[in-house]
């Protein structure tokens, strides 16, 4: 049956899948495609989705007028910081919680999966009082603390040391390598591929977070990009080609990132998704 | 010597191991497991329990609070406002998860068919999902802007009335559910997805050789094997839709006429917008307590239809 269905030149399925294609691709063309036109294209009824030549006056009041080369680079910091102490200390905390033993391990890790079912909309009141009072609201640190390790990137290592075969561990150790020589240089290597989806997962969440920077930041110089572009979209409305070019900015790293690695990022939403 | 030990007999080994072995191996368990674990715990279960007593008192963040004990809880109940963004959040929900999951199993289904275009359509529905709300709201702006919008010249080449969308107080929660559910359908979707292969494919052959119609296949084989993850996707979803916040804050930002406001969103402008943090954080615990109800509740009646993903 199968081999029948792939040599017919279409499917019913087609009927449905091509305009759904469109339905969610559509939008962002026409995202790309504006944050190219003059504001007297933008503001036609009804609309054009081709330009009729490249206007780049979008990117350049955005990047003369806005700080928004500075918000980039402030999202791109904040969201390596991120990614790098996720894939540091989530794997440190993974590895302790699958293979070491002390005392303590066994609570430390309930109340660490308990933290999961706490909402950020609890924890952003205290947590911006406690920021205040150490002195970083307001800086970029206040956007990445938050962001340094979470109880899932400790649970999805976890759960990848455990699934590990231990006798390559034993073997080293045998050899004389100690806990630390161990995991850096026989266990690391070996967890590749989990280290590369929580890298996606992380990279995803900070690179997108909007709620606690709009909250902990209010100097326009601070700004991560999702912040900037949401109050810049407040102030300026009517700015549609400035607010697409600021858009695809904020969105063409990761699509990007995407399409080159869309195998990786699909196994990120798939594990997020039966993590249970 | 010992290391060859522990190999074979660990226990009898561990209680002939000095004192000082034992501390030395504490010690590097927690310098593996304490940092990660520190910052996990001191950034929620802290602030969690702080929330608590902020909660029960009157406090702006600047003069010292004065605590009220349960009367943020109490004026919560009665707070029309409050009241009104409960009903939004709940309508929400109610149109966002079912949806949301009706969806992903239809598109899952049409994904997982061997044809052609097959690697394109997959990668045109999971791209949004990658895209962040607070973008996806800005773009969504201008697609349903009601003078030169794509939505409206969509409606008009179909000889549909032009319509306010966004800016209608009638209209605007429907249309951030539909954006949502573009940004977020390609996670149930994946999920999905990813069941549908895990189902064996011999299953379903088997049904199909007993003459079951396709309909049937899907009713009685495909449909149960689906259950565990119809949980999952109804918890998480369920999580999202009341959590919504970005794509409010960069459409309507609550309105018009408050009719988008939120029980997020109203929480954030009692904290950060008119500073009453006590009662903004009694607010936050109250949808705490409703959201792990809810999530109780899909468990529970999901174990009890025999579900055992939980």
């Amino acid at each position: 049956m199968q081999s029948f269905k792939r040599r017919l030149p279409f499917s019913a399925w087609h009927l449905l899948l091509m305009p759904l294609a469109l339905l969610f691709v559509l939008p962002l063309v026409q995202m790309v495609l504006t944050s190219f036109m003059s504001s007297a294209e933008i503001n036609q009824f009804p609309p054009k989705l081709l330009p009729t030549s490249l206007h780049i006056e979008g990117y350049r009041a955005l990047l003369t007028e806005t700080p928004a080369l500075r918000w980039f680079a402030n999202t791109v910091l904040v969201s390596a910081v991120s990614v790098l102490a996720h894939l540091v200390l989530c794997s440190m905390a993974g590895y302790g919680f699958a293979r070491l033993k002390f005392a303590g391990r066994g609570v430390a890790f309930l109340v660490i999966i308990a933290t999961v079912m706490i909402p950020i909309q609890l924890l952003m009141i205290p947590t911006y009082l406690m920021f205040a009072r150490i002195g970083i609201v307001d800086t970029l640190a206040a956007a990445f603390v938050p962001w340094l390790a979470s109880a899932f990137g400790i649970f999805l290592m976890r759960q990848f040391f455990l699934a590990l075969p231990v006798e390559l561990e034993e073997a080293a150790r045998i050899d004389g390598c100690g806990t630390w020589r161990t995991f850096r240089s026989i266990v690391l290597p070996l967890a590749r591929p989990a280290l590369a989806t929580l890298a996606v997962f992380t990279l995803l969440s900070s690179w997108n977070d909007l709620l606690w920077p709009l909250v902990a930041i209010s100097d326009d110089n601070r700004f991560t990009l999702q912040v900037g572009l949401a109050n810049f979209q407040g102030m300026r409305r009517t700015e549609w080609s400035q607010l697409m070019a600021g858009n695809v900015l904020a969105t063409a790293p990761l699509i990007v990132a995407f399409l080159f690695a869309q195998k990786r990022f699909i196994a990120t939403m798939t594990f997020s998704g039966l993590k249970g | 010597m010992a290391i060859t030990f522990a190999a074979s007999s660990h226990a009898t080994v561990r209680q002939a191991r000095p004192r000082g072995r034992a501390v030395r191996r504490n010690l590097t368990g927690w310098a593996f497991a304490g940092p990660a674990t520190a910052l996990v715990v001191g950034l929620s279960l802290f602030p969690a329990i702080w929330a608590f007593f902020i909660s029960r008192a009157r406090w702006n963040g600047i003069s010292p609070g004065v605590p009220v004990g349960w009367s943020n809880y109490e004026r919560l109940a009665s707070d029309p406002d409050m009241l009104a963004a409960a009903r939004h959040t709940l309508l929400l929900t109610v149109l966002f998860v079912p949806s949301s999951i009706m969806l992903g199993i239809v598109i899952a289904i049409a994904l997982n068919q061997r044809i052609r275009l097959i690697g394109f359509y997959r990668t045109c529905i999971f791209v949004p999902y990658v895209a962040s709300a607070a973008a996806t709201g800005i773009l969504a702006g201008f697609v349903f802007n009601p003078q030169f919008g794509a939505a409206n010249d969509v409606l008009r080449h179909l000889g549909i009335p032009q319509q306010q969308f966004l800016e209608s107080p009638t209209q605007a929660l429907y249309v951030i559910c539909v954006i949502a559910l573009w940004g977020e359908v390609g996670f149930t979707t994946v999920i999905y997805l990813a069941a549908l292969q895990d189902i064996p494919k011999e299953l379903v052959e088997a049904a199909r050789m007993d003459g079951a119609s396709r309909w049937r296949v899907f009713r009685h084989v495909t449909m149960p094997e689906l259950r565990p993850v119809t949980v999952f996707a109804a918890v998480w979803q369920t999580i999202t839709a009341v959590q919504l916040f970005d794509l409010i804050y960069t459409t309507t930002r609550g309105g018009p006429l408050n009719s988008t406001q939120t029980v997020v969103y109203y929480i954030y402008e009692l904290a950060f917008q008119t500073q009453r943090l006590g009662y903004g954080a009694a607010a936050a615990y109250l949808l705490f307590a409703v959201t792990l109800l809810l999530t109780l509740g899909i468990i529970w009646y999901s174990r009890r239809r025999g579900s055992e993903v939980f």
